[in-house]
């Protein structure tokens, strides 16, 4: 099925659902309510015509300075119609976002990822633990006002005989440039050189 | 008067010759039988995405060779297909088969270190001392090509980073004719081996419906008989005027899993040949300037040549306010990288779909059941490399 065919479906069928839908760069992004998510999901993987079984990716972004903080993004992909489609969620920081682990079991680690790295919660997971951080750790690193540095570093003391945590000392600042220069790229370029030739 | 069922927990790693990297493994016991397993992983964990939130798009794409370290120029091209995507521009035509090239060296790469190890972890050393010497041969492709054996940084947005050495394509045209034989004598020691198959027959057992469910992807999802490649399926680059099979699976066990990868090896050597034949002289990167650096001749020549390879190795080319995925079929599985700009030299999010990252969260479904011995057959066949997991 193209995508614009299953554009069409997905808004006769969900309409009252979804938010909005649009296809950029060949790919078929929707947006939807938190709450809507689990009837959007269901009918994704269930219709005979749509079929997306498989889970790709959970994708938490994080825009601090938007109302609505966090976005996931969840990629779905479909064998048997060979497409995939992009599920979008909006929410504030204290929202708790539902689980999807019940219809996508391989959803378990990735929410788990999402919670560690962003700290968003999710309810009914059966089980919401850290993952790739170390035991202990706090903050969550993929936060954009989380420092790219962090906070703690980790090394082998030999006074105390033990390994220890202490703050970050850097020898050096990391250096941040601000690239806002009057450079850009082709588009502008060519333009100029067409307006050069029109003259 | 009831007997108490006891169990045992047991620490498989951190450290652990059969753990394939930094995998803790905590199993529950039964005896001898696991009754769960919990992944511990996180012990590579480097912040590959935090880091790329803060480099240009340039100096972000070496990161991509750290994550599943034995093939990385696959890796990598799921990045350069990403910004490509985004900055809408096309490859030229010897570039795309020279990332062909390199991305089916890359699979054999990856698939010699999983079916060697993964004999050596149920008991046979010989095939990993074969494998390698041949592994080396490949990594000294990579090193005449971008001058360093594993982190090869070659691909680039729009192309490649040099054209390759004259004699190059040659003597991979050498290896290619006599790597074949390399695969036949691995085999002769394995697939009809009584302990080989003894520990690999109806081990890891994965059906149709679960391999989907769990996110399965590349062998995993082959060996359970669904066929589905990405280089097939959604092609990419020149696969389309390739020619080369999609070997399957029947039972969805480990040794099936093994006998698709041998199988793939042999396709990607047909693969590799029809590229040498195929190949075409030509530019291998874009000629747009703005987003791949002049040659070296020109910056002494040329003044905006200079100012373009200033500002491509300052400030780096901007990318369009966008969002793309953009997948490629890694030797593991799906590899693929959700891209998300902002407009600026900077990729604003870039999420990595790092296919051992599902497949090892199944190990507990996998291994339910089995005995402790068999922890290392299926995390064997698994092919799981920490560093893609970990990120």
């Amino acid at each position: 099925m193209e995508l614009a065919d299953l554009n069409k479906l997905l808004n006769s069928e969900l309409t009252t659902k979804i938010n909005s839908s649009l296809i950029e760069n060949n790919e078929l992004l929707v947006s939807t309510e938190s709450k809507n998510l689990h009837s959007v999901l269901l009918f994704l993987k269930s219709n005979t015509q749509c079929k997306f079984k498989q889970l790709i990716d959970i994708v938490p972004v994080d825009y601090p300075n938007e109302e609505k903080r966090f976005k996931i993004y969840y990629l779905l992909l479909s064998h048997e119609n060979n497409s995939r489609v992009k599920i979008s969620i909006s929410f504030n920081i204290e929202e708790k976002i539902p689980s999807i682990t019940k219809i996508y079991p391989s959803a378990n680690w990735m929410e788990r990822e999402a919670f560690d790295m962003y700290g968003i919660k999710f309810k009914n997971h059966p089980d919401l633990r850290r993952i790739l951080t170390d035991y202990g750790f706090n903050g969550y690193p993929l936060r954009k006002d989380f420092p790219l540095t962090g906070f703690n570093e980790v090394r082998y003391s030999e006074k105390d005989k033990k390994v220890i945590y202490e703050q970050v000392k850097l020898e050096q600042d990391y250096r941040d440039f601000d690239f806002d220069s009057p450079w850009e790229g082709t588009k502008y370029m060519k333009q100029i050189k067409r307006e050069n030739k029109n003259e | 008067m009831s007997k108490k069922k006891k169990t045992m927990n047991l620490n498989f790693g951190p450290q652990h010759p059969a753990a394939h990297g930094v995998l803790r493994l905590i199993l529950q016991l039964d005896g001898e039988i696991v009754e769960k397993a919990d992944p511990h992983i996180g012990l590579l964990h480097r912040g590959t995405e935090k880091l790329i939130e803060h480099k240009t798009y340039t100096q972000a794409l070496p990161y991509f060779d750290r994550l599943d370290y034995v093939a990385p120029m696959n890796q990598e091209h799921a990045f350069a297909l990403a910004t490509e995507k985004l900055l809408k521009i096309e490859v030229p035509i010897r570039a795309q088969y020279l990332r062909v090239i390199f991305c089916e060296i890359g699979r054999i790469l990856s698939h010699l270190l999983n079916i060697t190890t993964q004999a050596l972890d149920v008991g046979a050393l010989t095939p990993s001392l074969w494998g390698f010497e041949e592994r080396e041969t490949l990594m000294t492709f990579y090193e005449r090509a971008s001058g360093s054996r594993l982190h090869a940084n070659y691909f680039r947005t729009g192309g490649v980073h040099q054209d390759i050495p004259g004699d190059l394509l040659k003597d991979i045209g050498k290896f290619c004719e006599t790597f074949p034989k390399t695969i036949d004598d691995l085999e002769n020691l394995l697939t009809d081996n009584r302990i080989f198959k003894q520990r690999n027959v109806q081990i890891g057992v994965v059906t149709k419906e679960d391999a989907l469910a769990y996110s399965f992807s590349g062998v995993m999802l082959r060996g359970s008989g669904v066929p589905w490649d990405l280089r097939k399926s959604q092609t990419y680059e020149c696969y389309k005027n390739l020619d080369f099979k999609i070997p399957i699976g029947k039972n969805g066990d480990c040794y099936d899993r093994y006998l698709c990868r041998i199988e793939e090896m042999r396709e990607s050597v047909k693969i590799i040949k029809q590229c040498i034949k195929q190949i075409p002289i030509g530019p291998i990167k874009t000629v747009d300037g703005k987003i791949s650096p002049p040659k070296k001749e020109e910056i002494k020549q040329s003044m905006e040549a200079l100012i373009h390879h200033f500002k491509l190795f300052t400030e780096g080319y901007r990318v369009p306010k966008g969002e793309v995925y953009c997948a490629v079929e890694a030797p593991k599985g799906e590899f693929g990288v959700y891209l998300i700009s902002d407009g600026s030299n900077k990729p604003y999010r870039c999420k990595i779909r790092a296919p051992g990252f599902s497949h090892l969260q199944a190990m507990d479904y996998l291994i339910r059941g089995h005995m402790l011995a068999d922890v290392p057959a299926v995390l064997g066949s698994l092919d799981i490399v920490f560093g893609e997991v970990d990120r």
